[in-house]
């Protein structure tokens, strides 16, 4: 960490460019963890939600536990679930905190894929039976890519939602950008926390724009309507 | 003594359930502040929502700068509003975890309650009109109480969110059930923090489900059957799923 910037007559200025400067590399290494921690934890909340969707959205039996135990790990606190791992996991590790950060995109990916692949037109699966897909190849070539824009809602929001929580691992020894915020409280000096504040609103934009931008490459019929022009294809 | 032995004996010992760091007091302040700041926005953010959504205009902004507001992290807030001196110490703390909780818990309350008074059918409205009633008993009698399952869930979400984050709200001022959490943490006292943790998370689950039962209670006989279908999928203790920003793709 930095040595406190002292300014003659100010003690805590609303901003100072000049901390930003003397603690740039700490600024950049509490940014690359934060962007780590949080797309760590959305690719692997994917990667369990998305299959476990695909079951609950199939058979009440797996529905009811699996919204069960999401909706549990949403509802308790963040702070309470790293403390919960402690003993286990140890504090301060990225094991901590990527089963909670992931606990916490379980319930909105799950809830996402499951409203999409539940929107999905029966007009659609029947077709694909009609042309010979075999129930597997229509989950992979009919019912997921048309659940897609449900899923990167899920996903948008999931990232954001992760985006915010990292900054809370900063009391468990991590905190991504977290940490600016904890030194700027720890020496009572604004600059600190709002370095952290902006960057990780910054973040969240970027990580939403580039979502987006994913989201037009992998279901260009969703512009359909804006563009006026008829998708072939599936939809 | 094995480590959940140890967090038995601290939840039990009869030391931690009085005075002024006892569990009572720390519970109370924390459900104290959350109800301060949930009143607060329900009548900030509802009430915007309300006019927002009985005139229609300049809703979508409203909700869409509350929403961009969201990605503000709460610690952030609370810090930097405990930095300063003249909110720090104001009673003992209550102001800045106030002030911060309460910008957290706007912008659920105002997006459900503004698309909940959208929600409700031109058709509708319009015969409300054409039975010659009034703006004011439009908005009273056929509106409110139609936007009665939307509102709620932005409560609902708004409070679950309140009370989890009111934890961290020990860290900057003020002092309730988040402080064993924190102490526990500062001090390496992991039996300590582990049981704070596990105050708070019942806390929460309690709250959860207390107001999914109230939401149940409160919205119109005829209602009930229709709006638990629309939320298709529920979870156990009908979770702050239905409260979950965007879950309909934006476009």
């Amino acid at each position: 960490m930095a040595v406190l910037p002292t300014v003659a007559g100010t003690t805590n200025p609303f901003f100072r460019w000049g901390y930003v400067r003397q603690d740039w590399s700490q600024i950049q290494g509490d940014l690359v963890q934060h962007v780590a921690l949080s797309v760590l934890a959305v690719a692997i909340g994917a990667a369990i939600s998305i299959p476990l969707a695909v079951l609950a959205s199939r058979s009440r039996l797996v529905r009811v536990p699996v919204f069960g135990v999401a909706s549990l790990l949403y509802i308790i606190p963040s702070l309470a679930l790293f403390v919960f791992l402690i003993p286990y996991t140890g504090i301060g590790t990225y094991t901590t905190a990527e089963i909670a950060l992931v606990g916490y995109t379980l319930l909105i990916m799950i809830w996402n894929t499951v409203a999409g692949l539940d929107a999905v037109p029966g007009d659609a699966r029947e077709a694909a039976t009609a042309l010979g897909y075999s129930p597997s190849a229509s989950l992979l070539r009919v019912d997921l890519p048309l659940a897609l824009p449900f899923i990167f809602a899920g996903l948008r929001v999931a990232m954001a939602t992760v985006i915010g929580l990292v900054t809370v691992t900063a009391l468990i020894g991590l905190g991504g950008l977290g940490q600016q915020i904890t030194y700027g409280f720890t020496i009572g000096y604004n600059t600190p926390i709002i370095v952290g504040l902006v960057l990780s609103v910054a973040l969240a934009a970027v990580a939403d724009l580039l979502l987006v931008g994913a989201e037009r490459l992998l279901v260009p019929w969703s512009r359909r309507r804006r563009r006026r022009r008829r998708a072939g294809g599936a939809a | 003594m094995s480590f959940l032995a140890q967090v038995w004996d601290w939840l039990t010992s009869s030391a931690n359930w009085s005075g002024s760091q006892g569990i009572p007091l720390l519970f109370w302040h924390q459900l104290t502040l959350s109800a301060a700041v949930v009143a607060t926005a329900v009548v900030l953010g509802g009430g915007l929502g309300v006019v927002l959504g009985h005139t229609g205009r300049g809703g979508l902004v409203a909700v869409n700068a509350a929403n961009a507001f969201r990605a503000v992290p709460t610690l952030a807030l609370l810090t930097l509003l405990a930095v300063q001196p003249a909110i720090s110490l104001t009673w003992n703390g209550f102001l800045a975890a106030w002030l911060a909780l309460t910008a957290l818990a706007i912008p659920p309350i105002l997006t459900n309650t503004y698309v909940g008074m959208r929600e409700v059918d031109a058709d509708v409205r319009d015969a409300a009109k054409a039975m010659g009633l009034t703006g004011a008993q439009v908005l009273g009698r056929v509106e409110a109480p139609l936007a009665v399952p939307f509102v709620m869930a932005g409560i609902r979400t708004a409070s679950i969110e309140v009370v989890a984050t009111s934890t961290l709200a020990a860290y900057v001022s003020y002092t309730d059930l988040g402080t064993y959490v924190i102490t526990g943490l500062n001090t390496g006292n992991t039996v300590l923090a582990f049981g704070g943790a596990l105050l708070v998370a019942v806390l929460a689950a309690a709250v959860a489900g207390v107001l999914t039962l109230a939401s149940r209670a409160l919205t119109p006989r005829p209602l009930r059957e229709r709006t638990r279908s629309l939320r298709s999928p529920r979870g156990l203790l009908g979770a702050g799923a239905s409260g979950l920003p965007d879950v309909v793709p934006e476009h």
